[in-house]
């Protein structure tokens, strides 16, 4: 594509750029870095989140605006053909091949490469195809690039208040290029203090061949009339230094030139060291960063005594630029101040907000989970099980080992009762309609209440009841049949004092051996010896028995006041206890069908009663 | 992350798998190479490897330094036993190769074959080409007859196939011998490629009279960035430290830190005695500080290199930090110990978070750093700064350490003098 920027300028103040990867953190950044310099368009044009589509919702300066998301390049860039930059955010493992791809693009003509880790062969073919190309890449292994008062490359220049203190909200005259992309900022500093500011830098990344070079930026801000000095800093390993030693000599840099090498400590240490960057290793006398500075001060450029100086020499550079009248007035403003954001004004302690939610049994904001306090770790270390989780979850309370147990128990007997109960049935049935696994439980569980499974409930408030009014057995069974009711947890369909229910047995034994106090099952037994003596089948069921052990349970431990006892029975908290247990055989009998692969359940004609309305009269009358 | 060398066995074993599917079966290499580590028994080492008691034996220690013959290091032309007896002298053996002292502790064995001529090639990459180099004059005299040295390039986006190497060749070869070395580089140049080396050096190699290519003296480096695309046929190898310059427990738990993370974690030990200590944030600020020191005179005061960078998650960095301080506070000196928490401006690491964890290690060793009289500097910017730099002074006072903390208004290295050479400003308060 033709721009009708000259060929020295990467961006301006309307360049826009493609971001692969959804990196929302830098895109922020990039447009509140275009909003202090007062651009007038974002200098963001599309994101390309693979096998993603939508919008990500940003700040331009106080409102908000939808950025578009595109699942490939391909597409990013036939809706975007006037967006030339692309930042490629992508990991080291594909960073290569979306460098590759966005070469390609007549529409892309510079990339810049965040991944630290690509292999140095991948990088030679990507620069060679660039320099084949006519295309720019910087990087890879940096942060990239920023043109003071026009285009941030992600994440350069840190912090907004970094940006407004360095003035990078407008251009100086210096043009500034260095190895590292963590320096850059701190190379920003340095010019910032010393001159009237940079008005581009360029990192090029720490590996040993990136895909521009140091002279490649530094032959830019030679041709840019904008720029009157340049500042580079480079790195020990590697021969890019050399080349601009070449072209000082050759003289293609003309103009003031401050340089430093760093890495001249390498010889200090006994046997080779790896530096941070993949590049900086001196591996010949040539690479190391004394001959290269030394190379650099032959040829003309300023170079200081050390790091510590180099600021004095850009000051001395500058002044002297400045005194010759070669540095304009540049035309200062008050940049526009970015809104702090809320999550950081919340950090920072400024603002605060009252909550919409309480909880109070468990914590997922911290390092590790935790139920009512104690970490999941502990949980598993200390093997709480089932009863010790329920006890955490549903009581916030560390109940003893024996209580556990209990629990434990009455779900593993709660557990399953057959398909023909209704909320197995209901379960059963939906399952061979094809619903899901969720669906059918639901379904079957919908059943509980009053008639199915309620007994544990009502026959814990009623005995409790009873008892905790001072009633004898006798009085409570009267008082129950004045009232007209059935006693909840009384009777069974087939078992009877001969034949007694083997689960009701287990539960009695439990607690005789493991409850410090059984005086509410004591109070039932009782009843019991009145209702069986009328009926043998008027026995403490299963229900009834898990209902009064459950009020012991709680009483007995110590742990629960009268009130929390009330509340957890008034919430339907037996209720839940049964929903727990009798879900396990729900999702049994589910999953039993679709491995049946039973098909759809209709009810046989021959099992119903059909009455026509004609009829109904007659039965009913009316 | 970046080029590293291999053991000459396994930059061996590497081409005796792949040459021969490379070269279409033509060039097999004998294959019988075995490592001799402390943990090896030769005797079961040999009822492997038969042959180890069959051939006569090439013996020379495998750890990433060459001139082994120049130092005595080569035992050639030995039967198993005394292969054996000569490892057994060797073995544990400390050797100075040029400035560097260390333990031998890893031997390559392989068969000695007698030959009469000596070739030489070698690959090496450049930004814009691969260079090979060729010399039917090798050995250890290479270097002196440099000029005998064919080079030929292959740009970076050129197939071998398309480059001419049989001229240049014929500089020095003709007739059959020429057709087999013309495919035998090409062979070699394509494992070199495909498999990610950054050199490979072999001289001499030899070629038997059956055709057979034989290695004799092999360097080579890889690209381990390229561990994603190549393990599989780089096959079972590893990256040795450079020669002495094994690992401490401590420097490879922070080489274990680093992998484990996104962000980049970096220790080197240089004198555990020494009386400065940094802990730099960034791979070029760290370079710098490093250099800073240096040019002050204290390089030999100077106790390590490293450096966090990448924005590592606060249990990172306290991880990282509690390692530095664990190694400082070790052996008190009588003169005290200098600690620098340096950095640049950051970009995107959160300073007051990767502070925390320097905190968090600085709190649990406050006690042991009174007793060494650690001084600690700080500077550092970024994200944040102004948080991190508050919780540090906070700290200093907290725990009645010396803690000097200065921001991005202070250049970045003047800290390192006011560290060497002391505070102008706080002497003449103190006074």
């Amino acid at each position: 594509m033709k721009t009708s920027k000259p060929d020295y300028i990467l961006f301006d103040r309307d360049t826009q750029a493609i971001i692969f990867n959804e990196q929302r953190k830098a895109i922020q950044r990039m447009l509140d870095f275009d909003y202090i310099s007062r651009r007038e368009k974002p200098s963001v044009a599309a994101i390309v989140s693979p096998g993603r589509e939508g919008y990500l919702k940003v700040f331009f300066g106080k409102r908000e605006i939808l950025i578009p998301i595109y699942p490939t390049l391909r597409e990013a860039v036939e809706q975007k053909p006037h967006a030339d930059v692309l930042i490629n955010f992508a990991s080291f493992r594909t960073a290569y091949s979306v460098t590759k791809e966005a070469l390609f693009y007549d529409t892309i003509r510079t990339i810049a490469v965040i991944a630290e880790g690509i292999p140095e062969r991948f990088e030679r073919e990507l620069a060679a195809l660039a320099k084949k190309l006519g295309k720019w890449i910087i990087g890879p292994a940096t942060v990239g690039g920023l043109r003071a008062g026009a285009f941030r490359i992600g994440n350069t220049g840190g912090s907004i208040e970094n940006l407004t203190m360095l003035k990078l909200y407008r251009p100086g005259s210096v043009g500034l290029v260095t190895v590292s992309g963590g320096m850059l900022n701190e190379m920003f500093n340095i010019v910032h203090q010393n001159s009237n500011g940079a008005f581009e830098g360029i990192a090029i990344g720490g590996d040993r061949y990136p895909g521009s070079t140091l002279l490649d930026h530094l032959l830019r801000y030679e041709a840019n009339p904008d720029i009157k000095m340049m500042v580079m800093l480079g790195e020990v390993g590697g021969t890019k230094e050399y080349e601009v030693v070449e072209a000082l000599k050759a003289g293609k840099l003309t103009k003031p030139l401050v340089a430093w090498v760093t890495g001249t400590s390498a010889k200090v240490f006994p046997t080779e060291v790896q530096f941070g960057h993949a590049g900086a290793m001196a591996t010949s006398a040539s690479e190391t960063a004394e001959a290269k500075n030394q190379a650099l001060r032959e040829a003309g450029a300023i170079v200081p005594e050390s790091f510590d100086d180099l600021g004095d020499k850009i000051r001395e550079v500058f002044e002297d630029l400045k005194a010759k009248g070669e540095i304009p007035e540049i035309e200062e403003f008050e940049p526009p101040k970015v809104p702090m954001d809320y999550a950081d004004a919340l950090k920072k302690g400024i603002i605060r907000k009252p909550k919409e939610f309480i909880c109070t049994i468990s914590d997922d904001s911290g390092e590790e989970l935790l139920y009512a306090g104690v970490p999941i770790s502990e949980v598993i270390e200390k093997d709480y099980g089932i009863g010790g989780v329920i006890g955490l979850l549903w009581f916030k309370k560390e109940l003893p080992e024996y209580a556990r147990r209990f629990i434990e128990l009455s779900i593993v007997i709660t557990a399953d009762h057959g398909p023909a109960v209704s909320g197995a049935h209901n379960a059963i049935v939906a399952a061979r309609a094809g619903k899901d696994v969720i669906s059918s439980l639901a379904s079957g569980l919908l059943t509980i209440g009053p008639r199915f499974g309620g007994a544990i409930a009502d026959a814990a408030k009623e005995f409790k009841r009873a008892f905790d009014a001072g009633m004898t057995a006798e009085e409570f069974v009267n008082d129950m049949k004045r009232q007209g009711k059935y006693i909840p947890g009384i009777g069974h369909r087939v078992k009877s004092v001969k034949n007694p229910d083997k689960r009701v047995e287990l539960l009695k034994d439990f607690a005789f051996k493991n409850f410090p106090n059984t005086e509410l099952l004591n109070f039932a037994l009782e009843v019991e010896k009145l209702t069986t003596a009328k009926r043998d089948n008027l026995i403490l069921n299963v229900d009834g028995c898990i209902g009064v052990l459950f009020v012991d349970l709680m009483r007995s431990t110590g742990l629960f006041s009268e009130k929390e006892i009330d509340e957890f029975i008034e919430m339907g908290g037996l209720n839940a206890l049964f929903v727990l247990g009798r879900s396990i055989g729900i999702i049994g009998h589910v999953f039993d069908q679709k491995r049946l692969k039973t098909r759809l359940y209709r009810h046989p004609y021959d099992d119903i009663l059909y009455i026509h309305p004609d009829e109904e009269k007659e039965f009913f009358g009316g | 992350m970046a080029q590293k060398g291999i053991r000459e066995y396994h930059a061996k074993k590497i081409l005796a798998r792949w040459l021969p599917e490379y070269s279409n079966g033509e060039f097999k290499l004998h294959g019988k190479y075995a490592l001799v580590t402390p943990e090896t028994s030769l005797d079961e080492l040999a009822e492997k490897e038969k042959w180890l008691k069959e051939d006569r034996l090439v013996v020379k220690p495998d750890q990433l330094f060459g001139k082994r013959g120049k130092h005595g290091l080569v035992l050639l032309n030995a039967t198993f036993d005394e292969a054996k007896k000569w490892i057994d002298e060797h073995m544990g053996k400390e050797v100075q190769i040029g400035k560097v002292k260390g333990k031998l502790t890893h031997f390559l064995v392989e068969p000695f074959i007698p030959h009469e001529k000596e070739y030489y090639v070698a690959i090496k990459d450049d930004r814009d080409a691969d260079h090979i180099y060729f010399s039917t004059e090798g050995g250890v005299d290479i270097e002196a007859n440099w000029d005998k040295v064919i080079q030929i390039d292959v740009p970076v986006l050129e197939d071998i196939d398309n480059i001419d190497l049989r001229t240049p060749l014929s500089a020095q070869l003709s007739g059959e011998e020429l057709d087999r070395i013309e495919r035998f580089i090409r062979a070699l140049y394509k494992v070199y490629r495909d498999l990610f080396f950054a050199f490979l050096e072999i001289n001499p190699f030899a070629v038997t009279e059956s055709g057979e290519i034989v290695p004799l003296d092999l360097v080579a480096r890889l690209d381990d960035c390229a561990e994603y695309w190549a393990a599989k046929k780089w096959g079972d190898i590893e990256f040795p430290a450079p020669f002495g310059r094994e690992l401490t427990p401590e420097e490879k738990y922070i080489k274990e830190l680093d992998e484990k993370t996104g962000a980049s974690l970096k220790l080197t030990v240089l004198n555990p005695k020494g009386r400065v200590w940094t802990m730099v944030a960034g791979g070029g600020a760290s370079v710098i500080y490093t250099d800073t020191i240096a040019d002050l005179g204290y390089a030999k005061e100077l106790a390590n290199y490293g450096e966090y960078s990448g924005n590592p998650s606060t249990q990172f960095t306290y991880e990282y930090a509690k390692t530095i301080l664990d190694l400082m506070t070790r052996e008190p000196d009588p003169r005290g110990k200098i600690l620098i928490i340096g950095g640049g401006i950051a970009n995107f690491t959160d300073v007051a978070k990767t502070f925390k964890g320097i905190i968090m290690a600085l709190r649990e060793y406050a006690d042991k750093l009174k007793e060494n009289k650690v001084k600690i500097y700080v500077r550092r910017g970024g994200p944040n700064y102004k948080e991190g730099l508050r919780l540090m002074r906070e700290l200093g006072k907290e725990l009645g350490i010396p803690i000097e903390v200065y921001g991005p208004e202070l250049h970045m290295t003047r800290v390192v003098r006011l560290a060497l050479e002391g505070n102008p400003e706080t002497q003449e308060q103190k006074a």
